[in-house]
């Protein structure tokens, strides 16, 4: 057992566990309002709360900023994340690489699968427009992208993916109930190893509650969560892509 | 001021217009699947079958399959109700559902189908005039705030949650309320029903939500004694049957732009040129004001670079607008605040880029959207960023101001991102109110110098585009930075080429309207 790195939130002394919060509570403002405001932030861990700003900001709703000084502490050294160790790489770099060292365009398909109707993901990394200022893959002259939008079973995405030889496949699971995200993810992976074509292919699993750690766990080759850019997914595939190439 | 040219700006105008005729030429002789359930929404065709599709697509597509469709729908409604179909509702059924198809091959003369109609088409204009006057009634009783007049968009996906949020962001300062779509609802060739409760992103737009949020609104202007506008968006494959929902359902505004489906939701450009020209005369006789898309090209294109495609294409908009009988006073042509904020004198940039749009469209309610690209998820330097955009928009006299969120890269709108919003807004266009008429910029300095360039840009634009053509124009990314080609895209196969009788008198009517 390594040492306990204990570490707390920082206002301006170690360890004075200093944090501010705002947010609704459905009652209009009130000295009783003000109180409760306060327990709330009590609730949460906050010593000494402050409730800074109490204002209408609705009929029966109020709006609170508070400072308080928060009585968690969290062990540093035992938090593990693995990490998608790839390196950020701009547009450029990205369109010089598959030029150069792959020197043919590079075949994605994504889908959003199962019963998910919610394209955002798949779209935000896949369509043109892309995301946050951030190209999608349909943007590259590079990649071929194909996008098979929602509501795709795991055997169509498959039999896409083979007939246009996808090097990638992107599957995008947004909305979900009961972990059934977990169990479309892996199903795809156990049905492309059945098929025996899992060595040919690179499988990269997206959305809000996808991380990393998750997509490796269910047989992924990597996972992206929320706020993840087009660039990120395209350096990935196409250092990887790469890589087989080269080989 | 900045100086601008009268002659360059006249130039732009009369290219623009070439560029816009040489598209009235194709939209005169087309029409599409959308426009002509548009049509049969109008003589108050409504319903929908067991499995949710509406009665307007199952005649519609009916009649397409058959290759009649481009003799136009009304023809054959006509022709049901000469043959002593009871009501437009019965005729329409009749056309879904009966045994036998109408071929078109005997029948009532072209006399008896005109007079068959005449009272249903007088009822469609009499529905957009009625909403219309209810409007203007509302408003001489409780005018609407000063402008720039904040707008602000709900997204809950419940409708009756929007409402509860439209009537605090009224509460709040707000005098626009928008209800963001679901995603991806411009790609449904179809309008659904009802009341909606689910929905991802946003909420549906169909007629009974447009009439849950107008009656909130409603509800929020009385009791504020200010008027609360509503606006949704006539865009994507439904556009005009969107538009003719909010003529009737009293909507103030509406996103419609002639470019925008084509090159962000890959909508086919013919269907769009066609749809957007029914939706604008839909639009001109309701007395509603559009909001057109150009702030989306700085999200693809760099807003430096490419500030000038963004003009270019307001004279465009301003085109096609003008050929659909709409007046300067209801073209909210967009623009945006999208240059990167750690750019050295980026807000001079977009200072002169805004009053430069102020004073080439002195008459027109120009809509001016907040800083998205640049965005992240630092809600505190997004409420800096969206100070200095309030400030543009205060000190350059801009219509119509959508709010920027500090949450904008996070997630939709909540209650205090919005009162927040709202508030710091506030405070900006009241502490800064008369600054626009108080100071004048350099003659040569860098905000005249960049004004200038703009316009200079534009208009080399608009000449390569008038000798090209639109099509061509955007096939090679003129706009946006995106290529699209004249075949390609979602919709084509709903574009049809009008017989040589076909019949659409409510178009007609709209035409002729004054």
């Amino acid at each position: 057992m390594s040492r306990k790195e204990l570490i707390r939130a920082y206002g301006d002394r170690q360890n004075d566990g200093m944090v501010q919060m705002s947010f609704v509570l459905p009652i209009a403002p009130s000295a009783r309002a003000r109180e409760a405001a306060k327990v709330f932030a009590g609730e949460h861990g906050l010593r000494d709360p402050l409730v800074a700003t109490m204002e209408a900001c609705a009929e029966g709703y109020a709006f609170f900023v508070v400072y308080g000084r928060s009585t968690h502490a969290v062990d540093f050294a035992a938090i593990e994340v693995p990490e998608v160790s790839t390196r950020a790489l701009s547009h450029d770099e990205i369109e010089s690489i598959i030029k150069s060292d792959i020197q043919r365009k590079v075949v994605v398909v994504g889908a959003c699968t199962g019963a998910d109707a919610h394209t955002v993901g798949i779209d935000a990394i896949l369509n043109y427009k892309g995301y946050g200022g951030d190209k999608g893959l349909e943007s590259y002259k590079g990649f071929e992208a194909f996008n098979m939008g929602a509501q795709v079973e795991n055997e169509q995405l498959a039999a896409r993916a083979r007939a246009v030889g996808a090097d990638a496949i992107l599957v995008s699971q947004v909305i979900t109930q009961r972990d059934c995200h977990k169990e479309n993810g892996k199903a795809l992976v156990d049905l492309i190893k059945s098929q025996g074509w899992r060595d040919e292919v690179l499988l990269l699993f997206g959305g809000p509650r996808i991380d990393h750690k998750l997509a490796l766990d269910l047989g992924f080759d990597a996972g992206f969560g929320p706020g993840t850019k087009p660039s990120d997914v395209a350096a990935f595939v196409v250092e990887r892509v790469r890589a087989r190439v080269q080989r | 001021m900045v100086p601008v040219d009268d002659r360059k700006v006249a130039r732009c105008r009369e290219l623009a217009d070439a560029i816009a005729a040489d598209v009235q030429r194709f939209i005169d002789v087309h029409t599409t699947v959308g426009v002509e359930r548009t049509v049969l929404r109008a003589y108050g065709v409504s319903g929908v079958n067991d499995e949710g599709v509406p009665l307007v697509n199952l005649v519609v597509d009916r009649y397409r399959e058959a290759g009649l469709l481009d003799r136009g729908i009304t023809h054959f409604l006509a022709r049901a109700l000469a043959r002593g179909a009871r009501s437009v509702q019965e005729a329409a059924e009749g056309l879904a559902y009966s045994s036998i198809l109408d071929d078109d091959s005997t029948g009532p003369t072209r006399e008896e189908e005109q007079l068959a109609i005449a009272d249903a088409t007088q009822a469609a204009l009499d529905r957009i005039d009625l909403a219309r006057e209810k409007r203007e009634a509302l408003k001489r009783v409780h005018a609407p705030g000063a402008a720039p007049l904040k707008y602000v968009i709900v997204a809950t996906g419940n409708i009756h949650d929007d409402a509860l949020q439209a009537k605090a962001a009224a509460f709040a300062g707000a005098d626009i309320v928008a209800v963001i779509r679901a995603t991806a609802q411009s790609l449904l060739d179809y309008v659904p029903e009802g009341a909606t409760t689910e929905g991802y992103g946003g909420t549906f737009a169909t007629q009974e939500n447009f009439r849950i949020i107008r009656a909130a609104m409603d509800e929020s202007t009385r009791n504020f004694g200010r008027y609360i506008h509503q606006t949704n968006y006539s865009s994507g494959l439904c556009m005009a049957e969107i538009a003719w929902i909010g003529a009737v359902e009293g909507l103030d505004m509406l996103l419609n732009d002639a470019m925008y489906g084509i090159l962000f939701r890959d909508i086919n450009m013919c269907r769009t040129f066609v749809d957007q020209y029914v939706s604008r005369r839909l639009i001109a006789r309701a007395g509603i004001v559009i909001n057109t898309g150009e702030d989306n090209y700085l999200t693809t294109a760099d807003a430096i670079d490419k500030a000038h495609t963004v003009l270019a294409s307001q004279f465009i908009n301003e085109a096609f607008a003008f050929r659909a009988g709409l007046r300067e006073e209801q073209l909210g042509l967009g623009h945006a605040y999208e240059i990167d904020p750690w750019i050295e004198d980026s807000f001079l940039i977009e200072l002169a880029q805004a009053q430069l749009v102020r004073q080439i469209f002195p008459r027109h309610p120009i809509k001016w959207m907040p800083p998205t690209k640049h965005k992240t998820g630092d809600i505190f330097f997004a409420h800096v960023h969206e100070a200095m955009f309030n400030l543009v928009g205060v000190t350059t006299n801009q219509s119509i101001e959508l709010l920027g969120m500090l949450s904008e890269a996070v997630h939709n709108p909540m209650l205090m991102d919005r009162y927040l919003s709202l508030k710091a807004t506030r405070y900006v266009h009241s502490a800064c109110k008369h600054l626009g008429d108080e100071i004048t910029f350099k003659p040569d300095g860098r905000i005249a110098r960049r004004a200038v360039q703009v316009l200079d840009e534009a208009l080399a634009q608009l000449e390569e585009v008038a000798r090209e053509g639109i099509w061509d124009a955007i096939g090679r990314g003129a706009f946006a930075d995106v290529k699209r080609t004249r075949t390609g895209g979602k919709g084509y196969s709903g574009v049809l080429k009008k017989h040589a009788g076909y019949m659409n008198p409510l178009l007609d009517a709209l035409e002729a309207s004054p």
